[in-house]
């Protein structure tokens, strides 16, 4: 594919709603999913000779099995309330890129084969044919959605475009048509274990190199254990976790406060990835198979809590589909939610004074926060509605004397998405994570103009990862985003010291 | 003539019940696999029935998006609302008090639906992204609401129509033993346009009045971590 050249655009202080521009984004699309790709996941490796029958055929099936789709399609009024509301329409001002817009690509074929009036009536009421076009259309528009569930905040029937976009994807990967990017991590998790395809010799490598670093800073041997039978909290992280920056610092903070908190715990090979990539390409059966490697480690192990590491859309496939997909949990302990998050064991021990904090080590940064929207609009923290929001801020403020919000609206359930979320994290879609990251960006640069912020913080591997890329293009740096427990990390006093036997490395032949 | 729009009646009637019927039993039929409220969202069903009456009274979500379309929708439904009540009295013998007490004020609830519908008309032509979003049924089915409207208070404060009559005709449709309607045309046209509306229904996005109770997004109680939520069809998955 040649490389699409495109405009950043431009910040000011307000993201104005833009007049439509049609077909402005109509360019956009990303690779095709291989055979090898589409076969371990159960799909067609190409694309099927009766596409359309089958299309349609599969079309009916999620009608008849999912109360959402089936809903949502028939109850939009096309009122517009949620037309200004994705930040994907804001930065492209591409009308398919509405909410609705994006909807009415497949609500125009149901209509057509499965409503009486769009059967006898289809001018009326805007049923179209499944054609050639506008299955391309679904390719390139149902990619540039990352399921936020924004537009859903402000529909009045809650009607949310993320179950549509799920819906139009498992539709064309069943005809053959998957995407590379996503489909292509599903295969390696199930090959290997994790999104990188870092295999349990590596994994167990990179975190006995993090332990020596810790060692060598603070001189505690802060373990970072793997397959530890009989311990009590299994570990589930994104894999990003394990050597990307900044998502490494939070991995680090996370290993910190379980060395303080003075609980046993460990990560697994067998569910070394907490990313669910089942979930953006709509698929009950394959996000189902790799949350049931979470219930086969944990019972492997033996433990008797799962905490879940900083990612956005693994916390809600976590916190909202666990239980469902690979329940029940009823051999770990009672006494605790299954799953946890990590924000929520962390809030616990600092209210229980378990940890000691000195803010001072982040005075050299004032912080703003970034709710991911998987967090903010699909699951929740601690026992109170709206705790997703708390708990992180309420940890940065902890360990950072520096904290600002940003505007209002762009905050907590309005949360706009990083640009990146959904699926789309891939180069091959850069131009509408570029564009999509605007009114993100714009907020980012209100705050840092009036408040002196210079960092914002994540809890989501996907936004950390999209900022890093994207924070450049808009003339910021990529170090500002930083993992809440990064903070964690820098801000905790390693108070439980450790026998010099632990230390990584003891006893072996040092040459040095 | 009377007697074809008292078969009219009967048909829109029958068609109205059963397709909206229907379609309640195909929702409710239909499994929601996964719990997918939008957060933060109540964790209680009380909490859940709360969040509901706001939906359906107040508009809330629509309220947070957009104060012109909320100002507008809201006084059509309500102006609707109260009009319709003001029409139980031509279906019911003696009518109930409540309904004879908004009488008064019923009036000019026809204004604000039609006000409403007007506003509505509006900014689906003027605004780009919603002029962009609408089908030929989107702007009939405003007109026909405003011609309904329109009609209806023209019988109110023009042409008034002998409202015993319409009664009596409507009180004999029930016990099927007939009954003249008074032929005005701002009558006849009401009652055509009303007896469209009711046929069309359940075929077009007025299906947003059950939908919205059916929205997962909006009904389901925020307890996934504490109550295990299986569907029928993902259950046979674990059996298999
Ligand atoms: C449970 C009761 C109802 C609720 C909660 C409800 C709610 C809503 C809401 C929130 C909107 C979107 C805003 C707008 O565009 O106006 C809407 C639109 C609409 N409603 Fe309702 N409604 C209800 C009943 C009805 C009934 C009984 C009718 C008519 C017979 C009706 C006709 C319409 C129409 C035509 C629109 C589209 C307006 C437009 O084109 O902009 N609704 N409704
Ligand atoms: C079978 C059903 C209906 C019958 C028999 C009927 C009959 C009437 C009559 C006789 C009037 C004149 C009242 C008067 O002179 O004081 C009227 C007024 C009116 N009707 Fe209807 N109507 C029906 C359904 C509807 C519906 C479904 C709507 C709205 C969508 C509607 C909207 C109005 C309005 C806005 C007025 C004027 C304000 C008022 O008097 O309340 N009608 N209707
Ligand atoms: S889910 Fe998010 S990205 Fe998708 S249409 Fe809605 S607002 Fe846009
Ligand atoms: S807000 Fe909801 S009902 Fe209104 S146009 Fe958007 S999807 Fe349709």
């Amino acid at each position: 594919m040649a490389k699409a050249k495109f405009e950043t655009p431009e910040l000011s202080e307000f993201v104005d709603v833009p007049n439509i521009e049609e077909g402005a984004m109509a360019h956009s699309t990303c690779f095709v999913a291989k055979p090898e790709h589409q076969e371990p996941l159960n799909f067609p490796g190409e694309r099927v000779e009766d596409w359309h029958d089958k299309a349609i055929e599969k079309m009916g099936d999620l009608l008849s099995r999912y109360r959402s789709f089936r809903v949502y399609l028939d109850s939009c009024v096309k009122c517009g309330s949620c037309t200004d509301k994705c930040h994907y329409f804001l930065g492209t001002k591409d009308p398919k890129n509405m909410p609705v817009g994006r909807q009415d690509l497949l609500r125009k074929v149901y209509r057509r084969y499965f409503t009486f009036a769009g059967k006898y009536f289809p001018k009326l009421v805007g049923a179209a044919d499944l054609t050639e076009e506008v299955l391309d259309d679904w390719y390139s528009y149902f990619h540039q959605c990352s399921q936020c569930r924004r537009c859903s905040v402000f529909c009045p029937y809650g009607i949310d475009t993320a179950e549509i976009s799920m819906a139009a994807r498992e539709i064309l990967a069943s005809v053959g048509i998957g995407q590379k990017y996503c489909n292509e991590i599903i295969a390696k998790v199930y090959k290997i274990g994790n999104n990188l395809g870092l295999p349990g010799p590596a994994l167990a490598d990179t975190l006995e190199g993090l332990e020596e670093d810790v060692y060598d800073e603070d001189g505690v041997a802060v373990k970072y254990p793997l397959n530890v039978k009989g311990a009590d909290i299994l570990l589930v992280t994104p894999s990003a976790d394990f050597f990307a920056e900044p998502h490494v610092d939070g991995l680090i903070g996370y290993g910190k406060v379980f060395h303080e908190a003075g609980v046993n715990w460990t990560l697994s090979t067998t569910a070394s990835e907490a990313a669910n990539f089942g979930m953006f390409i709509g698929s009950y059966e394959n996000m189902r198979r790799i949350s049931l490697r979470v219930r086969e480690a944990a019972l492997e192990l033996g433990v008797k809590r799962i905490v879940f590491g900083e990612c956005g859309h693994a916390w809600r496939v976590a916190y909202s589909f666990l239980n469902t997909l690979a329940g029940p949990f009823d051999f770990l302990d009672p006494d605790y939610p299954v799953p946890q998050h990590i924000c929520e064991f962390t809030w616990n021990e600092i209210e229980k004074g378990t940890l000691e904090l000195d803010k001072s080590e982040n005075d050299d940064k004032t912080l703003t926060f970034h709710d991911s929207c998987n967090v903010a609009r699909a699951t929740r923290m601690g026992d109170t509605p709206g705790g997703q929001f708390d708990i992180p801020r309420n940890v940065i403020k902890a360990v950072c004397n520096n904290y600002h919000d940003m505007e209002w609206d762009t905050i907590h359930e309005r949360t706009f998405c990083c640009g990146g979320g959904g699926g789309l994290l891939t180069d091959d879609l850069m131009e509408i994570r570029v564009k999509g990251a605007l009114p993100r960006m714009t907020a980012l640069q209100n705050v840092m103009n009036e408040k002196g912020v210079t960092h914002m913080a994540a809890i989501c591997a996907i936004c950390k990862s999209q900022f890093t890329k994207v924070l450049p293009y808009y003339g910021m740096d990529m170090y500002q985003i930083v993992s809440v427990h990064q903070l964690v990390s820098d801000a905790i006093v390693l108070n439980r010291k450790t026998p010099p036997e632990e230390a990584p490395g003891y006893g072996e032949d040092d040459d040095d | 003539m009377s007697t074809v729009y008292a078969l009219l009646f009967i048909v829109a009637t029958i068609v109205l019940v059963l397709g909206l019927a229907r379609k309640i039993v195909q929702y409710a039929k239909t499994p929601a696999p996964l719990k997918i409220p939008t957060t933060p969202a109540p964790v209680t069903q009380t909490g859940v029935v709360m969040r509901m009456f706001r939906e359906v009274v107040f508009f809330e979500s629509l309220f947070k998006s957009t104060k012109w379309t909320w100002i507008f929708s809201w006084m059509f439904h309500m102006g609707l609302f109260v009009v319709l009540a003001r029409h139980v009295r031509y279906f019911v013998d003696p009518v109930p008090l409540p309904i004879a007490l908004i009488q008064p004020f019923g009036i000019y609830a026809g204004f604000a639906m039609v006000a409403g519908l007007g506003g509505l008309f509006l900014r689906r032509i003027f605004v780009d992204r919603v002029r962009y979003i609408s089908a030929p049924s989107d702007y009939l089915m405003l007109l026909l609401l405003i011609f309904i409207g329109f009609s209806g208070l023209m019988m109110t404060f023009l042409i008034h129509t002998d409202v015993v009559m319409v009664k009596q005709f409507f009180g004999g449709l029930f016990t099927l033993s007939g009954g003249e309607l008074p032929m005005d045309f701002a009558l006849i046209m009401h009652l055509t346009l009303v007896a469209v509306l009711m046929i069309i229904l359940p075929f077009s996005k007025l299906l947003h009045i059950p939908g919205i109770f059916f929205s997962p997004s909006r009904n389901q109680v925020d307890n996934s971590r504490e109550k295990r939520h299986l569907a029928s069809w993902a259950k046979k998955l674990e059996e298999s």
